[in-house]
């Protein structure tokens, strides 16, 4: 196990491939629930958590039963001559696994935590239909990233997006209040604000490390 | 419920990026060159039509409460064969549209037309809708990437437009020039429609 790896994955994650700005993976929450700070924290640690859960999922679903490998499950069961391949399921199966994982997190936090099922709860469906929960899941794929890399990967996508949301829910915040052209309220300035940010993350682009 | 009328109004009244703010993540990301803006309208539009029609055609069995997951395994099933078809036929643009083509799964648009209209209107009707929608956001897709594309890089569709002397505004082709494109379009658009109404 490499550390240094597990740390650059998390850095570029976050700050040089910032799942919002620089990949465009999901713009719809991040306008959309960014009025206010605390629908931004609340909806920040839903996909924190339902990203880290679902890059772990989707990992063991491609090891296991679709990726032709000898550890293939319907390989070990019916002891084919060739393990299947499987692997054009993965949109279908990640999007349904996806679905019902935010679905049973949803029951399981109602029935545990009801505190947190009020400030997260609002949140979780929204989730089923944010791209960045398949596009982590597509990118630890198309990365031959192993289970940990996997599980830090979506943790630091998580965050990343975390950052770019509240940056954002302070922005907006404030410009509520200043005087802006009719044309340009609501999305349209949301928009520009989001160019802004992007131009400053792309600083994070010449950060070498090694 | 007029036939002209449900085609057309995809295309400005009802333009799902543009007026409606639906689909924007592909919007931005593949809007930085023309020629894989309009392969995503293409992929989507065909998506779009196959999935309003089917969901059209099974929504007297569908129940209420399942609903979209169903509309979600159909949608999947045809952008599963988009891709296989892409990656064999044109594997340049599938490796440049990258994971945004298993992503139109998750495109609001689809699964918005599936829940807005084709879960309850004939299946005419739900296929001229898909059409239109698909029409409005390649539209909405090539505009953007024109503007991008022709500034950006000098060129269209790959040709350069420009003298040797262009010098290019680099940033439109990078992420921030993304968001600052769609912005002033969203802004104009808005416009627009103060004016119409005023």
């Amino acid at each position: 196990m490499d550390f240094n790896q597990l740390i650059i994955i998390s850095i570029s994650a976050i700050f040089i491939n910032n799942f919002v700005l620089a990949r465009f993976l999901g713009i719809c929450p991040y306008i959309g629930v960014s009025k206010n700070m605390d629908s931004a924290l609340g909806m920040g640690m839903a996909v924190v958590f339902v990203m880290t859960l679902a890059s772990s999922v989707t990992w063991l679903i491609n090891q296991y039963i679709l990726k032709p490998s000898p550890s293939n499950i319907f390989f070990l069961i019916f002891a084919t001559e060739q393990p299947p391949d499987l692997t054009f399921l993965k949109t279908i199966s990640f999007i349904l696994v996806i679905a019902s994982l935010v679905q049973f997190v949803e029951m399981v936090v109602q029935k545990a935590s009801p505190t947190l099922y009020r400030s997260l709860g609002i949140y979780l469906p929204l989730i089923t239909t944010n791209c960045a929960i398949l596009g982590v899941a597509l990118l630890n794929l198309d990365e031959n990233y192993n289970f940990i890399e996997s599980i830090i990967h979506g943790f630091a996508a998580g965050l990343g997006f975390t950052i770019a949301l509240i940056l954002m829910a302070g922005i907006r915040e404030r410009l509520d209040l200043a005087p802006i052209p009719k044309a340009l309220k609501g999305i349209p300035i949301a928009f520009l604000m989001a160019g802004l940010m992007s131009i400053a993350f792309l600083g994070f682009s010449g950060l070498k490390i090694r | 419920m007029s036939v002209k009328k449900e085609f057309f109004k995809g295309f400005y009244k009802e333009n799902p990026v543009f007026r409606l703010a639906l689909g924007l993540c592909p919007a931005l990301a593949v809007s930085n060159s023309v020629q894989n803006a309009v392969g995503m309208g293409v992929a989507a539009t065909f998506v779009l039509l196959c999935s309003n029609s089917i969901v059209s055609l099974i929504r007297s069995g569908v129940p209420k409460k399942i609903r979209i997951p169903i509309y979600i395994v159909v949608i999947a099933t045809f952008v599963t064969i988009v891709d296989l078809v892409m990656a064999g036929f044109a594997p340049s643009l599938h490796k440049a549209l990258g994971i945004f083509v298993p992503l139109i799964v998750v495109n609001c648009v689809i699964l918005g037309r599936a829940e807005a209209f084709a879960g309850k209107n004939s299946v005419f009707y739900s296929f001229l809708d898909g059409l239109g929608m698909g029409i409005g956001f390649t539209l909405a897709l090539t505009v953007v990437s024109v503007v991008r594309e022709l500034f950006g890089d000098g060129k269209l569709w790959g040709i350069p437009i420009f003298g040797a002397g262009f010098e290019p505004v680099l940033l439109l082709i990078l992420p921030p020039g993304a968001f600052l494109t769609l912005g002033l379009f969203l802004a104009f658009f808005n416009w627009l429609e103060t004016r119409r109404v005023n």
